[in-house]
């Protein structure tokens, strides 16, 4: 076929037309999100003392933390996925849950603290951590990285790596409903922790399947 | 320069709009940059010039696919060099060279200076012939025998929207095939 040929065949196509990557990405994270909250309510649930927990500002910065990543990560995958994009200028987004975490460590040091501090960063859950928030990632992940696909990323594991930073953002934000840690230290040392392993497998994965 | 970019992104917008013979206009009119870029790139790599037809329709095929990823409100030149840069890297990879091209190949390619025939080239015919039997007739249909949607469906006693598609589909088959390949 000659690329006249190509040309006259791609202008019979132009009919055609794609939904824009937002509104796929937003499906496919709505299509994965009941597999994730299905293992959430089978092997984790809600903490028993919800209601009074939510009288803590330390349970309630635990969601603004994990909101504050997921939500910018689906902002910048969503800017990446046009070809010529770059993190420049949006980067700093992704910076948000790490300030929110600073502030809350400072406010958390400078109160009498309940506990000694290799306590409260050792927590009681740091291994359902590790364990849960991976697991109610990886569907989430799968739906990100098929919405992402429909894009055009120039950088293909930078942006699944974000896939992975969406999808540990939001099984994150189920976790802290589960978790009766509280504590600022601990979810800065094993929200990041499980969070890292989700965004390297993220970046792995896109690397191969975000090419177009 | 400013004024070819500013006509390819008038010509884009008329394309999304609805405007088949824009569309046709526009891809027209890149293909001789692609090309002088593509081949500019493979002299660099220390590649044969002969396989830049291949990569300049890759990069076509990109450019329909990913189109729904252009903003209307930004140029349409800093988009298509992105792609085209992004498919001639693979290429180059693919073809076994560790490589870096830079966006200037595109932008600064001068109208006069790129070769205006059009070769055929090997891949997308031989990955065409891969395709389910449906999808290959009307890509044919069209390509070939320069065949409209509404006489290829009258031809295989299809409906017009069961060849849309077919050809949507044997189009983005071919995209991916050229990928992994």
């Amino acid at each position: 076929m000659d690329t006249d040929q190509l040309i006259r065949t791609l202008a019979a196509d132009n009919a055609h037309r794609a939904p824009r990557v937002g509104a796929v990405l937003t499906m496919a994270l709505l299509v994965a999100a009941p597999l994730s909250i299905l293992i959430f309510a089978t092997f984790l649930g809600v903490r028993a003392d919800v209601m009074s927990a939510m009288g803590n500002p330390f349970f309630d910065m635990k969601f603004a933390v994990t909101l504050s990543l997921a939500i910018p990560a689906i902002i910048v995958s969503l800017h990446l996925s046009r070809p010529e994009a770059l993190l420049r200028g949006w980067g700093w987004l992704l910076l948000l849950p790490v300030g929110l975490l600073a502030v809350a460590i400072g406010s958390e040091a400078m109160m009498a603290p309940a506990m000694p501090m290799t306590m409260r960063l050792m927590g009681k859950n740091s291994r359902t951590c590790l364990m849960a928030i991976p697991a109610m990632s990886l569907p989430l992940l799968a739906g990100a990285l098929f919405g992402l696909r429909h894009g055009a990323p120039s950088r293909p594991a930078l942006a699944g790596a974000l896939a992975g930073l969406v999808s540990a953002g939001l099984a994150a934000t189920l976790y802290a409903s589960h978790c009766t840690d509280d504590s600022p230290l601990f979810v800065a040392t094993w929200y990041t922790i499980a969070t890292a392993v989700v965004t390297v497998i993220g970046a792995a994965v896109g690397s191969r399947v975000l090419r177009y | 320069m400013r004024g070819r970019e500013d006509e390819w992104t008038g010509l884009m917008r008329s394309a999304m709009a609805g405007d088949d013979a824009a569309y046709h206009r526009l891809l027209k009119a890149v293909t001789p940059v692609l090309r002088a870029a593509a081949r500019r790139g493979l002299a660099r790599a220390g590649q044969p010039p002969d396989q830049a037809e291949d990569i300049v329709q890759e990069i076509l095929l990109a450019v329909h696919l990913k189109r729904h990823t252009w903003d209307s409100e930004a140029p349409f030149a800093p988009w298509l060099f992105a792609i085209a840069r992004n498919k001639l890297i693979d290429a180059l990879r693919r073809r076994g060279r560790r490589v870096f091209v830079n966006i200037d190949d595109f932008a600064e390619t001068l109208p006069g200076e790129a070769p205006q025939e059009t070769a055929s080239a090997g891949e997308v015919a031989a990955q065409l012939g891969t395709l389910p039997q449906r999808q290959r007739d009307v890509l044919q249909s069209i390509a070939v025998e320069a065949a409209s949607i509404k006489d290829t469906a009258a031809k295989f006693s299809m409906s017009e929207g069961a060849v849309r598609v077919a050809l949507h589909r044997g189009l983005a088959a071919l995209t991916a095939k050229l990928r992994d390949h």
